[in-house]
C-alpha cells in the first residue's frame, strides 16, 4: 500500500451519511434482508482516527488485463462473448473533488446472465472465456474505466418470477474506511430497474438514477464497443480549519 | 434565495449479494488466473512488530444460523497505534503491516479467521485513549449496506472500561456483544445481525 498522490492528504471526519438516501436494513420486499438486519437503532458516532483513515492501494497490485473482463480470463487469442462495452467515469466525493487512488472492485454475471459461481445454479450456460472480476485504480484527477461484456439479467429465488435487472456490483474504497461503499451499476433504460426488489430498497427515484448509467455515444469506440458513463459518489468531509486544536490541549 | 452549497449525494449503497466472492476474493471462488492473490489475505510478514493473534468468529442471522456467504474486512492500528494510511499524521506506522485484512465466511462452517498482531491504543478526538480495538464491516446478501462495528479484546478490561466509545453505549448489557473472548493467542468474535444478542452496530 502506497500513497500515489503529492497533495496533502485530507484528515477532517466524513460528512453524516444520509440514511435515508441509502437502502433502509429491514427491506421485507427483498425477502433476505428480513432476517439479516439489525432490530436496534444504530450508535451514531464522529469519526475517530479508526475511521477518518483507511487503506490506500498502489497501482502496483495491478495486472495488465485487471480492466480487462473481455481478457483477463479468456484463452489466448479468444474473448468473452456478448455486448463489448467500456465502463468509465469518475469517483468523487459530496464536495464534487476528484478522489483519486480509489481502489474500484468490479463483478458481473456473462452475457446470458450467469455467474461462475459454484453456488450458481442458474440453466444458462457459463462462457468459458469469461470470469466475471476486474479492478481499477483512479487517476489523480479520479477518472477510471474498464472493459467488459454487458451482463444479461439473470432470475432469483425471491418473488416466484423476479428477475435482477443488468447490472455489474462495485466495491468502492475512498480515503477513510467511513468511505467503504459497495453497490450496483444499472444500465440506463433498462426496464427491469423499476421491478427489481433490490433496486427498491432504495426509496428516492433520484438515488436510483444516480446508480443507472448512461449510454454515451461520444466516448462510443466505431466498430468496436459501446460506452457507458458511471459516475460514483463517495462521502465528503470536513474540513479540518478549526480542528486542529482542542480546547485544553 | 441563498447561494447554492453545490453538494453532490453520496451514491446509494446495495447489497453485495451472494457471489460477492466473485469480485473480491475470486481465488476463493475457483476464479483463478486473474489475480495472483486475493486482496487482503495476509496482514503480517517475519518482520511485523506485535503480540501475533487470530481473530476469528461468525457471522449469525435472526435465528442464530451463521451467515455462509457474508465477507468481513478489518481494519485496526499496528502495535504502536498507528494506521497504515495516508490520514496518519502522527507518525509512520509499521511498513510490515498492513493493517488491513479481507475475509469471506467459510462456505460450510460460516467461520471468518485472520492471522494479525494485537493493535496498540490511539487517541479519541479529545486525546483520551481508546482502548485496542480493531474495525470491522460486514456485506453479505441481505445486507443492504455495510455495518460497521467495532472488536475489543476481553483481556484489556481496564482500557475497555475507559473506553470513551464503549463509554457512549446507554445500555450496559450491550457491551458485551463488542469484546472478544481470548483462549491462549485466538480470540472469538461473534456478529450478531438480530435478536437478543444483537451486536452494537455504529453510524459512522
Amino acid at each position: 500500500m502506497s500513497s500515489i498522490s503529492n497533495l496533502k492528504p485530507e484528515t477532517g471526519a466524513f460528512f453524516q451519511r444520509d440514511r435515508e438516501w441509502h437502502p433502509a436494513a429491514f427491506t421485507p420486499g427483498y425477502k433476505t434482508s428480513v432476517l439479516r438486519s439489525p432490530q436496534k437503532a444504530l450508535l451514531s458516532l464522529d469519526n475517530t482516527l479508526s475511521e477518518i483513515t483507511g487503506p490506500v492501494f498502489g497501482h502496483n497490485i495491478l495486472g495488465e488485463l485487471d480492466a480487462d473482463l473481455i481478457h483477463n480470463f479468456a484463452k489466448p487469442g479468444e474473448s468473452a462473448i456478448g455486448p463489448r462495452i467500456i465502463v468509465y467515469g469518475r469517483v468523487v466525493d459530496e464536495r464534487g473533488k476528484g478522489v483519486s487512488g480509489a481502489l474500484l472492485e468490479f463483478w458481473q454475471a456473462n452475457a446470458g446472465g450467469r455467474y461462475r459461481h459454484k453456488k450458481e445454479g442458474y440453466l444458462a450456460a457459463l462462457d468459458p472465456n469469461f470470469g466475471g472480476c476486474g479492478r481499477a485504480i483512479t487517476d489523480e484527477e479520479g477518472n477510471y474505466a474498464f472493459r467488459t461484456i454487458q451482463p444479461g439479467p439473470y432470475p432469483w429465488p425471491n418473488g416466484v418470477n423476479d428477475w435482477r435487472p443488468a447490472h455489474i456490483h462495485f466495491s468502492v474504497f475512498g480515503h477513510g474506511f467511513a468511505q467503504r461503499l459497495i453497490t450496483q451499476m444499472y444500465f440506463e433504460g433498462d426496464p427491469m430497474i423499476w421491478q427489481c426488489p433490490i433496486v427498491k430498497t432504495i426509496n428516492d427515484p433520484a438515488a436510483i438514477n444516480g446508480l443507472t448509467a448512461a449510454l454515451d455515444r461520444e466516448a462510443t469506440i466505431p466498430m468496436d464497443s459501446r460506452a457507458y458513463k458511471f459516475d460514483i459518489v463517495l462521502r465528503g468531509r470536513r474540513s479540518t480549519m478549526f480542528e486542529n486544536r482542542m480546547e485544553g490541549n | 434565495m441563498s447561494q447554492s452549497l453545490n453538494r453532490l449525494k453520496e451514491s446509494a449503497s446495495q447489497t453485495a449479494g451472494p457471489y460477492v466472492h466473485i469480485g473480491l476474493t475470486p481465488n476463493f471462488a475457483e476464479i483463478t488466473g486473474v489475480y495472483s492473490e486475493d486482496l487482503g489475505t495476509r496482514m503480517v510478514n517475519d518482520k511485523t512488530k506485535g503480540e501475533r493473534i487470530t481473530v476469528k468468529g461468525r457471522v449469525l442471522d435472526g435465528t442464530g444460523t451463521p451467515l455462509r456467504d457474508a465477507l468481513i474486512e478489518i481494519w485496526q492500528a499496528d502495535a504502536d497505534g498507528l494506521y497504515n494510511s495516508p490520514s496518519e499524521m502522527r507518525g509512520t506506522a509499521d511498513p510490515n503491516f498492513t493493517g488491513w485484512g479481507r475475509c469471506p465466511t467459510d462456505m460450510d462452517t460460516g467461520e471468518f479467521r485472520f492471522e494479525t498482531i494485537k493493535p496498540g491504543r490511539l487517541p479519541f478526538k479529545d486525546g483520551r485513549p481508546m482502548a485496542p480495538h480493531i474495525t470491522f464491516w460486514v456485506v453479505a446478501r441481505g445486507i443492504n449496506i455495510g455495518l460497521h462495528t467495532r472488536m475489543y479484546f476481553s483481556d484489556e478490561e481496564k482500557a475497555n472500561g475507559e473506553d470513551p466509545i464503549l463509554g457512549r453505549i446507554e445500555h450496559k448489557v450491550r457491551v458485551p456483544t463488542l469484546i472478544a473472548k481470548r483462549d491462549g493467542n485466538t480470540y472469538t468474535f461473534d456478529i450478531h445481525l438480530q435478536g437478543e444478542n444483537e451486536t452494537v452496530f455504529f453510524d459512522i
